[in-house]
């Protein structure tokens, strides 16, 4: 085996596995690839590693009831072992009322999202890079830490009613924290795609970090408050992932989301933030290419769940919607939002006085009831005035909604794929959004951190 | 600080006890499994004739079950195994390391030689060579877990029952309208081999159990949680869950619940808060465990878990005063039952039991061996406290903080004390929202449950209360501090560090403490 499974090493695997199920159904999935990273800091490469697995996870049903287990051992007498005692589990499960019927065989979308960049983005290529962002911050005279993250590698789901789903691809990110030796100024940038050739290339990278951290330099603290702020690109995907995880209808229907509707019912076809916002998901985006099934082999295509600032969908699993009468649609397939061409210094000179932020940080949920989420903003707050940067500020809490960020919108630039998760590796929600200029952002408190 | 309460923590006995316990250490030390002990040598051999200066190699076996429920029904229940092994290794001073799931003969050797080859193209982009603090050997070093019941061994039937009988005691209180609850166990079979002459093999078990209720208001749209704090996750096996009693706790969680409903919203301002150790072990694990992390103090985390207002440490060791000289906190894996003991870290070092703010004063950081030198100079220290863990045989080892607790104060006191002692305060029970700044200066703390002290008296309840603060400034706020039958063992179980993001499971021991005039927000209202 290669370092990870094509389609037909996939099926064998797969049917290799169903052919031990004693089951009234078996549903198997598969994981396998190459992981890499690189980490560096003060002094260049800290740490790397170079993982090589594949995790079967078989689950068996007995009507109702099922239960299952996953195993990266490959011996026939492991997977043998895996599938009975997911057999013995399901068996003694209780019954699972709302466990829907395996899917019978489905048609996908086409994803074209394994990229030559991406898999010759070995150990020693990732050391370039390091070397050139690395060799960027000591010639300026400040410290970085990066990370570069890659991973190739193919999922696939297979079932014993016949479904079969395939999905091989590449993804990286590559992010850079640059710091001041004295400690008084800290930028950051990042970038992730499924191919490192679109991705931001690393000298680009740590110009655009370095420049932020030398801006950001001598922070004095301006007063908590209500401001206008223009937020990057990662600052706004940081908030709008909040409110893409919220679009579950069943929580809106049973009362426990911003999405309720007051005395029952959800929110479909209310207009909830301003009109110049449509958010949809679309796992063949050229930016976003995602994988086009759900771990249950469920397709996934293209949902507009707001459009122009009203909600036309939320989220069904099988069993809510055969409860409520209408279609199934899962969530996944990455997150794209509207914006326009205008760039962040064309939307930074549109404002008289605000704040520009870089991005968002710890950020944790404090009201589900408005997605209000508390946190922080990190590596660079710039005062504008009179259409231009002033100076540096501190950094603030903030208490936040995205609701209210987008209903409080003022402009959008252009889009662009960013780094969603706080992390700055692989594994969060792929997200191309615009920067965005928004008013009476709440911020509760100062943070001398830096 | 006496002795006394120096060693309380080291009594096995103590913690046990107050944890309801009596049989540690009842199961035999794991056994070793001759081929894998072969594989390690061939893995240490293949490194050091390729080039590297140091080797070591984990072989990991983890083990991981999850149930859970909702109301009354079951929701899903899963088994995952997890076997493989990861070979690092310093060659000219820079890491290496690879890892793979398939443990052959083969494998160990091509694992071994892109260790290295990984280790030669990391120097030519690094400055400054890794240096390894000395360590002892271990010929034959043996750990397990003290648990009484192997939770793999317990039907799952049987967790089913007893989650759906406490599902069914929450439900049966008027306005509890959801209820869910899971159980998580983990076991680590970890085999360790360095080229330092270390060969251990450790069986580590860890459990989750939880429950939360939520109560609906219909007329309002409003909605209350309240989750199973008090309840800590733990080093400790079925044993732990049986002992929890969640059928017999759920109905007064699920009454909080409902009683959230209509609690007062709390008036924005400063408040003395009293606050239990269920909910004071987060603000510890967040305000000083992570600032005093060294490798986040040097900037080595800079790009995700952050830095540290604990810098640098030439400023800072024996001068920073963190809180109030009855203040003590201590490092310690070898408490019973807790989330981070072990016999040796993934360095193959003994962890030191350690102060970590003595009198008040920060004395010290959590260290693995290659922490060591940035430090020495400073400190005068020549071993690594035996801070390194990966969270699984593909992450690389790294420093993650040992058990880090608040040491019982002098007198005896209790949270009802602290209470009787507060003319105008709040009382916060449970973990709740949190969230810190990069730092560790700035953060905010939400609850399970809140009350009003009023004379010295509960005076009803409160919601929609968070606390936020300077961390230097709320330590120094500390005046009151319960004594050791107060002291309580709770803990994370998902502690998220590093790139990419590695788990590490923690507990965190404490006391409930009093602190004066802490700012308090109202979440509930204009969004804080």
């Amino acid at each position: 085996m290669a370092d990870w499974l094509s389609r037909e090493e996939a099926k064998r695997l797969a049917d290799r596995v169903l052919g031990y199920s004693r089951a009234e159904g078996c549903q198997v999935n598969l994981a396998s690839g190459l992981s890499g990273n690189t980490r560096s800091a003060v002094d260049g490469v800290s740490t790397s590693g170079e993982v090589r697995d594949t995790a079967v996870t078989v689950a068996s049903r007995f009507g109702k009831r099922s239960a299952s287990v996953s195993t990266n051992l490959l011996g026939n007498a492991a997977l043998r072992r895996a599938v009975e005692t997911s057999e013995q589990l399901a068996r003694l499960a209780p019954e699972n009322p709302e466990q829907m019927p395996l899917l019978e065989s489905q048609r996908y979308a086409e994803v074209p999202a394994l990229a030559r960049a991406t898999v010759e983005l070995d150990a020693e290529a990732r050391a370039e890079a390091v070397g050139v962002t690395h060799g960027a911050c000591v010639r300026a005279g400040l410290r970085g830490a990066g990370f570069i993250h890659r991973s190739v590698g193919a999922t696939a789901v297979a079932n014993s009613a016949g479904l079969f789903a395939y999905h091989s691809a590449s993804e990286v990110s590559h992010t850079l924290s640059v710091r001041t030796p004295a400690g008084d100024g800290a930028g950051w940038a990042g970038t992730a795609h499924s191919d490192w050739a679109r991705s931001r290339a690393p000298a680009a990278l740590a110009e655009r970090a370095i420049a932020r951290a030398l801006q950001s330099r001598g922070a004095k603290p301006l007063e908590p408050g209500q401001y206008t702020v223009v937020l990057e690109p990662t600052a706004v995907a940081n908030l709008l992932g909040l409110l893409a995880w919220s679009l579950d209808a069943r929580a809106a229907d049973e009362g426990r989301s911003f999405f309720s509707r007051r005395g029952g019912g959800n929110r479909i076809g209310e207009k909830v933030v301003d009109e110049r916002v449509t958010i949809l998901s679309d796992p063949a985006e050229p930016e976003l290419l995602q994988g086009p099934f759900t771990p249950e082999g469920e397709p996934i295509g293209r949902t507009v769940w707001i459009e122009n600032g009203v909600v036309r969908n939320l989220a069904y699993n099988r069993f809510w919607a055969g409860k409520q009468g209408v279609a199934p649609r899962p969530q996944g397939g990455g997150i794209r939002m509207s914006g326009t061409d205008a760039t962040l210094d064309q939307l930074i000179a549109q404002v008289d006085r605000g704040l520009l932020v870089t991005r968002f940080w710890y950020i944790r949920s404090v009201d589900p009831r408005t997605i209000t989420h508390t946190g922080l903003t990190r590596d660079g707050v710039l005062l504008i005035e009179h259409g231009k940067v002033a100076r540096a500020v501190q950094n603030f809490r903030f208490n936040e909604s995205p609701v209210t960020m987008l209903r409080n919108l003022v402009a959008l630039g252009a889009p662009e794929r960013v780094t969603s998760s706080e992390s700055g590796g692989l594994g969060g929600t792929a997200m191309v959004v615009p920067p965005i200029v928004t008013r009476e952002f709440n911020f509760t408190s100062v943070s001398e951190a830096v | 600080m006496s002795a006394d309460r120096r060693e309380f923590l080291k009594t096995g006995a103590a913690v046990l006890a107050a944890l309801g316990l009596s049989r540690p250490g009842i199961r035999p030390p794991p056994d070793v499994d001759p081929n894998i002990r072969e594989l390690c040598q061939r893995a240490l051999d293949v490194a050091r004739s390729a080039g590297a200066g140091y080797a070591d190699i984990r072989v990991i076996r983890r083990r991981s079950q999850s149930v859970s429920t909702r109301e009354h029904q079951f929701v899903g229940a899963s088994d995952s195994e997890s076997f493989g092994f990861g070979v690092r290794v310093l060659a000219q001073g820079a890491w290496g390391f690879a890892a793979s799931r398939e443990l052959t003969r083969d494998e160990v050797t091509r694992m071994a030689q892109a260790a290295v080859a990984q280790a030669r193209s990391n120097r030519r982009a690094m400055t400054r060579p890794v240096v390894l603090a000395p360590t002892p050997p271990v010929k034959d070093g043996r750990w397990r877990s003290p648990i009484e019941i192997d939770p793999f061994t317990v039907p799952i039937d049987d967790k089913v029952a007893l989650m759906l009988r406490a599902n069914g005691e929450a439900l049966k209180v008027a306005g509890a309208r959801y209820v869910s609850s899971s159980m998580v166990f983990v076991l680590e079979d970890k085999t360790f081999a360095s080229t330092d002459d270390i060969f251990t093999v450790q069986q580590v078990y860890r459990c989750l159990p939880e429950l939360t209720v939520t109560a609906v208001d219909p007329s309002t749209g409003d909605f209350q949680t309240r989750y199973s704090a008090e309840v800590a996750p733990m080093g400790l096996g079925y044993e732990w869950v049986r002992k929890a009693d969640f059928p017999g706790r759920a109905p007064l969680w699920a009454e909080e619940a409902v009683r959230k409903l209509t609690a007062k919203p709390v008036e924005p301002g400063r408040y003395d808060l009293v606050l239990e150790p269920h909910h004071l072990f987060l603000t510890i694990h967040e305000s000083i465990a992570h600032p005093t992390e060294l490798d986040r103090a040097l900037g080595y985390e800079a790009n995700y878990a952050g830095t540290s207002f604990c810098a640098p440490p030439e400023m800072m060791l024996k001068q920073l005063r963190y809180g109030p000289d009855f203040m003590q906190i201590q490092c310690d894996r070898s408490q019973p039952g807790s989330l981070s003991a072990c016999g040796w870290d993934d360095d193959g070092v003994a962890p030191e039991t350690y102060p970590l703010i003595q009198n008040g004063i920060l004395v010290d950081y959590q260290t693995t061996r290659d922490q060591v030198e940035w430090i020495r100079p400073i400190t005068g220290r020549t071993r690594s406290h035996g801070c390194s863990y990966a969270a699984s045989w593909s992450d690389v080892q790294f420093q993650r903080m040992p058990n880090i607790s608040l040491l019982p104060g002098e007198q005896d006191l209790t949270a009802e004390d602290l209470i009787a002692a507060t003319d105008r305060g709040i009382y916060i029970t449970g973990h709740g929202s949190y969230s810190i700044d990069q730092q560790r200066y700035n953060f905010q703390f939400g609850g399970q449950a809140f009350y009003e002290i009023r004379g010295g008296k509960i005076a009803g309840m409160l919601k929609d209360v968070a606390y936020q603060a300077r961390t230097i400034d709320f330590w120094n706020s500390m005046d009151m501090l319960g004594g050791k039958r107060s002291y309580e063992m709770n803990g994370t179980f998902y502690d998220g560090k590093g790139q990419p993001g590695q788990s590490n499971a923690v507990s965190h021991g404490c006391v409930p403490a009093r602190f004066r005039g802490v700012n308090v927000l109202n979440t509930g209202a204009d969004r804080g």
